[in-house]
């Protein structure tokens, strides 16, 4: 599977569930802009390892709402704290899926451990979280896009041929805190 | 007045409600505080940068977060308070534990107390210090000044503070 490909199929699920996507730096954010664009897209200009925990505390902040987050093994590598929190505080509205193409993709395609053999599914394991899988074909991966907790999904290296992000930072931020109150006042409405 | 719950009436009165930390041993009353109070979220993080991640998170969720870390954890959140914080304009309170100032008993502690407010300074985070009596009004304004310039903001509380009781 190519690595576009996990995220479309991320962003049709999202896009179904009606959930938050937070995406990681670089090519993936790129790549996601170009497949699917929507304002419950947060895409990461800075910060590489940060997106599992900006997804945590918008899904401890928003228990409703449910928060996919798009994350690389390089970027989890650099942040692997993050494995215990995630499993520490186990929100059932949060799935953090792991593209695994084990390289620095957007930097040149430079190893990370996992071509070596690091087992990301282990070490969340490892860290606690109660519900881990490895995807390597598109339908696992579309059935596993349904739960929670992390999901290594087995990528190839490459990035695919897509523009920059058109996107100003105040505007990709804008666009998605747009859509959390939206989304919230017609839940409301809904309601009442 | 117990400088901890000078503190925690400060993280009130600014309608805080959502406390991100990693702790120091002056922290320990205002983590009990936090973490007892239910209109509280409270999520210990592993380290400071994944800290200043959820804390962002939190925020965009429509929460008033704050950060309590040690000063030390200073150092491994810059990039995230630089390329996350500031380039997308996101507010955020630090209530930071100052190590390594006068009377600090351990060495390992001082040279990164000694840059801690240079740090703040050269990336134009703002920084308070009061003492216990003014910490209530200073950590209640710290906010305010966050939310209101879209910016990290720091109240550096050193030794002697903790130690006023």
């Amino acid at each position: 599977m190519k690595r576009i490909e996990a995220i479309a199929l991320a962003a049709n699920a999202a896009e179904g569930q009606e959930a938050l996507l937070i995406c990681n730096i670089g090519f993936p954010s790129r790549e996601l802009f170009a497949v699917k664009d929507r304002s419950e897209n947060f895409y990461m200009l800075g910060s590489m390892g940060l997106a599992s925990s900006i997804g945590l505390g918008l899904a401890l902040a928003r228990p409703e709402r449910r928060t996919i987050v798009l994350d690389g093994d390089g970027a989890v590598l650099m942040n692997l704290g993050t494995l215990a929190t995630i499993a520490h505080h186990a929100p059932k509205n949060y799935l953090l899926v792991i593209l695994d193409n084990c390289c620095y993709g957007s930097t040149g395609s430079q190893p990370t451990c996992t071509h070596l053999g690091t087992d990301l599914e282990k070490m969340a394991k490892g860290a606690g979280v109660a519900s881990t899988r490895t995807a390597s074909e598109a339908g696992d991966l579309c059935l596993l896009l349904e739960g929670d907790g992390v999901v290594i999904a087995k990528v190839e290296p490459g990035n695919a041929d897509v523009p920059a992000i058109s996107l100003s930072p105040n505007e990709i931020l804008t666009k998605f805190m747009g859509a959390l109150s939206t989304f919230s006042s017609s839940r409301n409405m809904r309601q009442t | 007045m117990n400088p901890s719950l000078a503190v925690f009436r400060g993280l009130k009165r600014a309608k805080i409600n959502f406390a991100v930390s990693v702790p120091c041993v002056n922290l320990q009353q205002l983590l009990t505080m936090v973490s007892e109070d239910p209109e509280i979220i409270h999520v210990p993080v592993t380290r400071e940068e994944e800290g200043v991640g959820v804390c962002a998170g939190a925020w965009m969720g429509g929460r008033r977060p704050v950060l309590l870390m040690q000063n030390s954890g200073l150092g491994n959140s810059i990039n995230a308070l630089a390329s996350l914080d500031f380039l997308y304009e996101i507010p955020l309170l630090m209530i930071i534990s100052h190590r390594g100032c006068e009377g600090e008993p351990i060495v390992g502690q001082v040279p990164m107390g000694r840059l801690t407010p240079k740090l703040l300074d050269a990336m134009q985070i703002p920084r308070f210090s009061p003492a216990p009596a003014q910490a209530e009004e200073t950590v209640a304004n710290a906010w305010s000044l966050a939310a209101a310039e879209h910016k990290p903001v720091a109240v550096l509380l050193d030794l002697q503070f903790w130690r006023k009781a």
